[in-house]
């Protein structure tokens, strides 16, 4: 039989879910373990002291004081922890707001752009063509941050939900690389392709992932070297399949590598190559694929390149 | 001339977008909020609509629901063009009959334009 939840324990699994941490993060849930807890070595410990201390009142009266101290401690440990959650929380809604609100005169901003730049409404003189592409690049930039925007406030109000299904990765990377295929090629980069014959499909959000592939491949692109190569691979390993992107770029110094998911990090070596860039892509990715149930990592050596590999669950 | 209906709160997104269309030829019929967009719907029967989903008065999901269950507009393709992209959002608007649904944000004026074409059948 299933026990039934009394209503402040499901009070406690819905605020958890609020925050959209897991249970053993969660501080009200936390609070109720730790007090169980107490609670249980407080018996034990009158159990112990009843056996060698003669005045069972004695005994009582510390064994009660002490659970209660170390409950009233708890307590207030737990509300601030409590509180940082909110402010956490508030943060990432205050993110989304504004996101939502920027999005309507960006858009504005682009289309007006576009419609000035098609000719349609006049001829335009080379050196004002120069400064619409200008204006039009940044609309689309500053677009692509506050999407980045979003897709963070959301993965952090865990209202990033996954639609999962069979997923063919092998198609998800073709398609990608041919987005890509006119700025490489413009860029003289190449891309290699390599996957196993027969790949199954992983079971994952194709939106999801093709977010994090693209974030992973722009990365590459991104900073690679003059004259880039750039190779993709897929395999399977046991319940998994395998992705790896490997780049010749500028690399990682080893101080950064253990900042590298962190939201918002830009390592000096990519500021270095490229001014552009939010330093959110990393962690967008790192979010969806751990979502998804996988795991993600890299490889990567200053002056040589980098190899950013995740897996997805196969079912 | 086929007729098309844009309905959208945002006054500057009506004038790119209804400039544009006009120029291609379209007869554009815009509205301001959900309500008398839907009443405009009714009485002008438009080959085409395009409807935001935050709307005052009436916002687009309600829209899309009146204009669907009424037979006299329910054959009417809706292309739902709007900021919100909650995956919900997207399912909600499908589920209640819209052909598609873009993100204003993710498109370049001429690619909104050749999905209104194509729905057109053009």
């Amino acid at each position: 039989m299933v026990p039934k939840r009394t209503p402040e324990q499901s009070s406690i699994f819905a605020q958890c879910e609020k925050y959209g941490i897991p249970l053993g993060q969660c501080p009200s849930f936390l609070f109720l373990v730790m007090g169980l807890i107490i609670i249980a070595s407080s018996l034990i410990a009158w159990g112990i002291g009843t056996r060698y201390i003669a005045d069972p009142e004695t005994v009582a009266l510390v064994v009660l004081a002490l659970t209660a101290t170390l409950l009233v401690m708890t307590y207030i440990i737990t509300k601030s922890f409590e509180k940082l959650a909110e402010a956490s929380r508030l943060k990432s809604e205050f993110i989304s707001v504004v996101s939502h609100q920027l999005r309507s005169p960006l858009i504005n901003l682009k289309w007006a752009t576009e419609i000035l730049m098609s000719g349609e409404l006049g001829p335009i003189a080379d050196k004002q063509t120069e400064y619409f592409r200008i204006l039009k690049e940044n609309s689309v930039r500053m677009a692509g941050l506050v999407s980045d925007l979003l897709t963070v406030s959301r993965i952090e109000t865990a209202n990033l939900h996954l639609k999962k299904q069979n997923l063919s990765l092998p198609e998800l990377v073709e398609s990608l690389i041919a987005d890509f295929a006119p700025f490489c090629e413009a860029s003289n980069i190449d891309i290699e392709f390599n996957k196993e014959n027969l790949l199954p499909s992983v079971f994952a959000d194709p939106s999801q992932v093709r977010l994090a592939v693209e974030n992973l491949l722009d990365n590459a692109v991104r900073y690679v070297k003059a004259s880039g190569k750039i190779k993709i691979s897929l395999a399977r390993k046991s319940s998994n399949v395998h992705f790896a992107i490997q780049d010749n770029g500028v690399g990682i110094t080893q101080e950064d590598h253990k900042y590298i998911f962190q939201k918002f990090f830009r390592s000096e070596n990519a500021l270095k190559h490229q001014t552009q860039g939010s330093g959110l892509g990393l962690y967008i990715a790192k979010s969806i694929i751990e979502r998804s149930g996988g795991k993600i990592g890299f490889e990567s050596q200053e002056g040589k390149g980098s190899t950013f590999w995740f897996t997805l669950p196969i079912k | 001339m086929k007729k098309i209906l844009f309905i959208e709160d945002e006054a500057v997104i009506q004038k790119t977008i209804g400039d544009v269309l006009r120029q291609k030829g379209y007869d554009m019929a815009s509205s301001l909020d959900g309500e008398s967009g839907l009443r405009i719907a009714k009485s002008m029967k438009p080959d085409l609509i395009l409807l935001d989903l935050i709307l005052p008065k009436m916002n687009g999901f309600e829209v899309l629901k009146e204009l669907k269950g009424d037979e006299a507009t329910r054959d009417i393709p809706v292309i739902v063009l709007t900021n919100l992209e909650g995956v919900g959002d997207i399912d909600r608007v499908i589920e209640l009959g819209a052909k598609t649904y873009l993100v204003k944000a993710e498109y370049s004026l001429e690619e909104v334009v050749d999905k209104i074409k194509k729905t057109l059948g053009e």
